[in-house]
């Protein structure tokens, strides 16, 4: 194989596929193909990796014109780590899609469904893999566009206020985004992100550098969902078909975190972003709010999937909080939570797709009594909900554990007290989950044809809940390799 | 002033647009707001392409200080991209509206919890 365009396939293979479902409006040809282009997309990014971690970063110019004139990609490590995790997790969601949908979305809209699932996937491959900052701005707009057509696919009709509210915020973060990189161009007169790293010590001083890298980060945070800029995605995720949620909350906030680590850690430079603009204290102070405040919104929640969505939130301030100790044991613990919190959700919100298969709700006391009738997916409740808290022997603890260790190393002993509150208020809202499932009788009316979900939808979340705890036990994928990054990312801060 | 006016004119413009966004409480009205707030930034964007007593970016015998048309050809991708936004969201405004009959956001609120 040559290894050639080997870095753009994991964007160019779903961009062309996308199309193909509006000509060919049969769901199964649609499942199928956007699946093998799924599995082309992974089978990619892992020999991207393997070739990343041999050999070291790829280059790939488009239209054979050198940076810092044409568009270029660069994947280094981090940029692999991230495209094995995106590619992975939502290769495996979009296994379960086929029956997904059967029940969530009418049948015209099936295949249009995973035409705009795979214009996500490449728009968040692409954000990942691109070294030009516009490029990137290209590709977050189109992952958004398609994000907000999935979470308004579904037949609830609440879904489509929450993905007007989604586009609203999304559209404002992107346009943030937008504005920070053309301050930064005016700063610099450069896009591409290598030449911007070298071209940025020297023009740091002006204020159209400074309000750049001000806007960019806002704009991030918009798009991760950082407290309190979160406010988005609590509807989204509750009111979009289950395997959507499951999809996102798994892949798109993470790339956002990513986007976040490449400008702050490789392009703006840690030292000075951090430091001189006072963005460490800000971002820190908030990280720590989401992870009280999301924890104990999860806990308050009557609905399945809005209580994850607000641990979502929680787990993201995790990540921020172990990115903004800045140095390599906490990136080591922010990269390790981001990979683990991806299984995780992945594998509870598809959970509960199964759950509503049958006719099931997704209130709490829907869940009622399930662990006699639905003992699998009840089990991977069990193992995403015990990752959740932080368990040892499951992947959640991993993160936890390293990001108590560098809170440790650097004496911010107010930070584990944060992780202890958030861990306490998680243990409440998953016992909340399992004390449904197991000790509460069933609802007396209906509920007779709530059995099992079908295996199409039962071995994906089965694969993700087996991978919270392979990862709990072997780290070498996760925070072995979190740890090369971080040591690599240390380097260049 | 001089030199900066336009400046002063995009900020004028970005910050009535996000005003719109979160003071409206119609949909559309919320729309015109992130329009008005993305236009803001297409003005920022070829203001930037500006040399000053440079001629247009075509290439002409006696001419040699050109205007800066990367910015442009930037921002005509982000032009395209707005469009894209607003017909999506066009899109969903028809779509809440056949579902609730209205596009006003407490109205709407209140219909869910009617529910």
């Amino acid at each position: 194989m040559s290894a050639a365009w080997l870095p753009v396939l994991p964007v160019v293979a779903p961009l062309l596929a996308a199309p193909l479902w509006l000509v060919v409006r049969r769901p199964q040809v649609a499942w199928w193909g956007s699946m093998a282009v799924g599995a082309v997309a992974f089978a990619a990014a892992a020999a991207l990796l393997v070739t990343v971690l041999r050999n070291g970063p790829v280059d790939y110019a488009f239209g054979g014109w050198p940076p810092p004139i044409g568009i270029a990609y660069r994947i280094d490590l981090l940029g692999a780590f991230v495209l094995v995790l995106v590619s992975g997790v939502s290769w495996v969601v979009s296994w379960a899609g086929g029956r997904g949908v059967e029940r969530e979305v009418d049948e015209p809209r099936r295949a249009l469904f995973f035409s705009a699932y795979l214009l996500c996937l490449a728009g968040l491959s692409g954000m990942v893999l691109t070294g030009d900052l516009f490029n990137l701005f290209v590709f977050l707009e189109i992952s958004s566009l398609s994000t907000y057509v999935l979470v308004a696919a579904g037949r609830d009709r609440r879904a489509l206020p929450a993905s007007f509210r989604y586009l609203i915020m999304g559209t404002v973060g992107a346009t943030f985004v937008l504005i920070g990189i053309g301050l930064l161009y005016a700063g610099t007169g450069t896009l591409n992100m290598a030449d911007l790293a070298a071209r940025l010590p020297e023009a740091f001083d002006r204020r159209a550098v400074h309000t750049g890298i001000v806007f960019l980060i806002v704009g991030i945070a918009i798009k991760a969902a950082l407290f309190p800029l979160h406010h988005w995605l609590p509807d989204a995720y509750a009111r979009a078909p289950g395997v959507v949620s499951a999809f996102l909350a798994a892949t798109a906030t993470k790339v956002a975190i990513y986007v976040f680590i490449r400008v702050v850690f490789f392009v703006f430079g840690a030292q000075a972003t951090l430091e001189a603009l006072a963005v460490q204290h800000t971002l820190t102070a908030l990280a720590a709010a989401a992870v009280v405040f999301g924890s104990w919104a999860a806990l308050r929640q009557d609905d399945t999937k809005r209580l994850l969505a607000y641990s979502s939130v929680a787990q993201i301030g995790y990540i921020v909080l172990g990115l903004m100790l800045a140095d390599v044991a906490g990136l080591q613990a922010g990269l390790t939570h981001l990979f683990n919190h991806a299984l995780m959700k992945g594998a509870l919100f598809l959970a509960l797709v199964a759950v509503v298969y049958h006719g099931g709700g997704q209130r709490l006391s829907d869940l009622a009594g399930l662990g006699a009738r639905m003992p699998l997916t009840a089990a991977v409740i069990v193992i995403g909900g015990l990752s959740l808290i932080g368990v040892p022997l499951t992947a959640g603890f991993v993160g936890k554990w390293l990001l108590v260790e560098a809170a440790a190393a650097k004496g911010a002993w107010w930070l584990i007290a944060v992780v202890v509150v958030g861990s306490v208020f998680a243990l409440g809202y998953v016992g909340r989950m399992l004390e449904a499932l197991y000790f509460r009788a069933p609802a007396a009316q209906g509920g007779a044809g709530i059995a099992e979900a079908p295996l199409g939808l039962l071995v994906p979340a089965l694969v993700l809940a087996a991978a919270n705890l392979y990862f709990g036990i072997d780290t070498r994928l996760s925070a072995g390799l979190a740890g090369r990054v971080a040591a690599a990312l240390g380097g260049a801060g | 002033m001089n030199g900066v006016a336009h400046a002063w004119l995009i900020v004028a413009l970005m910050m009535s647009g996000l005003y719109i966004v979160m003071a409206s409480a119609h949909l559309f009205k919320k729309l015109i707001g992130l329009s008005v707030f993305q236009v803001s930034v297409f003005m920022l964007y070829i203001s930037l392409g500006v040399v000053e007593g440079a001629a247009p970016p075509i290439v002409e015998p006696g001419v040699d200080a050109y205007s800066n048309p990367l910015p442009h050809v930037l921002i005509l991708t982000a032009i395209v991209v707005g469009i894209a936004t607003m017909a999506l969201a066009l899109a969903l405004l028809v779509r809440i509206r056949r579902a609730y009959g209205t596009l006003d956001e407490a109205a709407l609120a209140a219909k869910d919890e009617d529910a």
